[in-house]
């Protein structure tokens, strides 16, 4: 574990200032990182609308939690049912599930509950997490990539609490991951599930507002109005100016938002073994894409999808092939980049002093 | 009226597995999934049947069902649904003897094709190498299905079914313990 890592638990000392750069309209990030003198001052920012990532300022959290990497199943809290949720409100959102999977990129609406935690905090996630979840599984959630953070290890805890079930910080032992703009560097498998964390599933949202007239448009696959805008985006800009939630042809059909995973983690999505699941809990709906299925960002012949990388390796671990998180280190313009999955760069780091 | 024998042994657990079950054979369609938990599933549905229509129906949805008296009344008091005649008012139908036809069931719109019918149809035995070849989402390369105990127009039911799409029916088939699943993508090539 390298000093950046566990300064971020909250390490009295030699800890560094973290920032994030950030994409969203409204990054209401707050650094509590930095209680301690010189402790390490993180501070990342948010793709989404609701940015609520939160460095652990807590002395103990991220050291607990990164000396048990999995954890074996606990016992349910008294009082709550298997997975908080009813059982009413399972099966209803089970056969939203299976609908969805059934029509690939197709939101189907459900009736989101009120969850223990805000809209925009992976309501919609932790609810297909709950309807799915059994006590056979193994579960790993990832916030921007990361397994220490505030929103991670609480929903961790809260399935830890309602459904005892195991928790494991590894992409390779978990059986059902829920992540928020992220898809693991590793390779996912056949019997994972990735549960996306959605807060807009509607992909014209921005161009078309009215729920009414995007509905007519997916119905007639009706999708130029997207083009128009990667078109204008190459006319002013020179490329496509989209970072993350870049827009996919699911199965050749469907547009359908992504979740703001960065356009570097699209590829990821084509013909994945693992079956992916989305839940967007404020705009309630649910959908899906099947294993193997196609998934094509969109793109022109003479201005094909480029996934983007910052053109680096990460400072803890020299990846190159990996997704990087831009990290201010002083207030003199010192900058490194770092892995943004934090399990695949901690495995990099310890295989490497394991070699040495 | 015979007596009422138990549901799932443990309604939420065994819910959730059997669920699981119908999730994975719906993303990997071909592949056969054993269900467990039902002690003795009414006459004539089987055990896979008989658990798929506890794990997803309810108030909510009206089930259509020709396997009579019996399990009527196992599926009210258990799932507590409301029974329709009409196969077409029906968003999930558990077929025992001859199927529906396919064309007449709720297909959803256009604009909502999730408002379709899941056809449930215990058939005689299901066999996982053999058989048709089933391409499409969530298939890899291709995955074979043998079926005995459905119509012999059935792949030519389903090949109108799928040029539907997105609008169409998903058919769950059952031969006891075991399930698989075809949804409305998947593509049948008889061998």
């Amino acid at each position: 574990m390298s000093t950046m890592r566990s300064a971020e638990g909250g390490a009295p000392l030699g800890g560094e200032h973290r920032s994030r750069e950030s994409h969203g309209p409204t990054a209401t990030r707050s650094a509590e990182g930095g209680a301690a003198p010189g402790g390490e001052h993180r501070s990342r920012e948010s793709h989404g609308p609701t940015a609520m990532r939160s460095a652990e300022g807590g002395a103990a959290l991220g050291g607990e939690q990164r000396s048990r990497a999995s954890d074996g199943p606990t016992t349910i809290e008294a009082g709550y049912n298997f997975g908080y949720l009813d059982e009413n409100t399972k099966r209803m959102i089970r056969r939203a599930l299976l609908k969805a999977v059934a029509i690939p990129g197709h939101q189907v609406p459900f009736g989101s509950r009120e969850m223990p935690l805000p809209y925009g905090w992976g309501t919609g996630g932790i609810q297909v997490t709950a309807s799915v979840i059994g006590p056979q599984d193994r579960l790993k959630v990832i916030d921007q990539g990361a397994d220490d953070t505030t929103n991670a290890v609480s929903i961790r805890r809260f399935f830890a609490k309602v459904a005892g079930v195991a928790t494991t910080e590894h992409t390779a032992e978990a059986t059902i991951i829920q992540t928020r703009h992220r898809i693991p560097e590793v390779k996912l498998r056949e019997g994972q599930i990735l549960v996306y964390q959605v807060p807009m599933p509607e992909p014209l949202f921005r161009l078309e507002p009215r729920v009414s007239e995007t509905k007519r448009m997916h119905a007639l696959a009706d999708y130029g109005l997207m083009h128009v805008k990667l078109y204008e985006d190459i006319a002013r800009h020179g490329h496509i100016a989209i970072s993350y939630n870049y827009p996919v042809m699911v199965g050749g059909r469907y547009l359908m938002s992504p979740s703001p995973i960065p356009a570097f983690d699209n590829p990821k999505m084509h013909r994945m073994p693992a079956l992916q699941l989305f839940g967007a809990g404020r705009e309630k709906r649910i959908y899906a894409v099947p294993p193997y299925t196609s998934v094509h960002s969109l793109d022109f012949e003479d201005h094909p999808f480029q996934p983007i990388r910052a053109n680096a390796a990460c400072a803890l671990c020299g990846a190159r092939d990996s997704y990087l998180d831009e990290v201010v280190t002083d207030d003199q313009g010192g900058r490194m980049f770092v892995c943004s999955d934090t399990d695949y760069c901690n495995t990099r780091q310890g295989s490497r002093e394991a070699a040495e | 009226m015979t007596e009422l024998t138990p549901g799932f042994a443990d309604p939420v657990l065994g819910a959730q597995s059997c669920f699981r079950a119908i999730l994975e054979a719906m993303s990997r369609p071909g592949r056969l999934q054993r269900v467990a938990g039902i002690e003795q599933p009414p006459a004539p549905l089987g055990l896979a049947a008989a658990a798929a229509l506890l794990t997803l129906a309810d108030a909510d949805t009206p089930v259509w069902t020709d396997a009579g008296a019996a399990a009527e009344a196992w599926l009210r008091f258990h799932a507590g649904c409301p029974l329709v005649a009409e196969p077409r008012e029906a968003s999930f139908l558990l077929a025992t003897g001859r199927i529906p036809s396919l064309a007449t069931l709720a297909q959803g719109s256009e604009e909502e094709p999730h408002r379709s019918a899941t056809l449930i149809v215990e058939v005689k035995t299901l066999a996982e190498t053999v058989g048709w070849k089933l391409t499409g989402p969530g298939i890899e390369t291709e995955h074979r299905l043998q079926v005995a105990g459905l119509p012999a127009d059935f792949p030519r039911q389903w090949a109108a079914n799928r040029a539907g799409f997105p609008r169409g029916v998903d058919v769950v088939l059952t031969a006891g313990p075991w399930l698989a699943a075809l949804p409305r993508t998947t593509r049948i090539e008889e061998a």
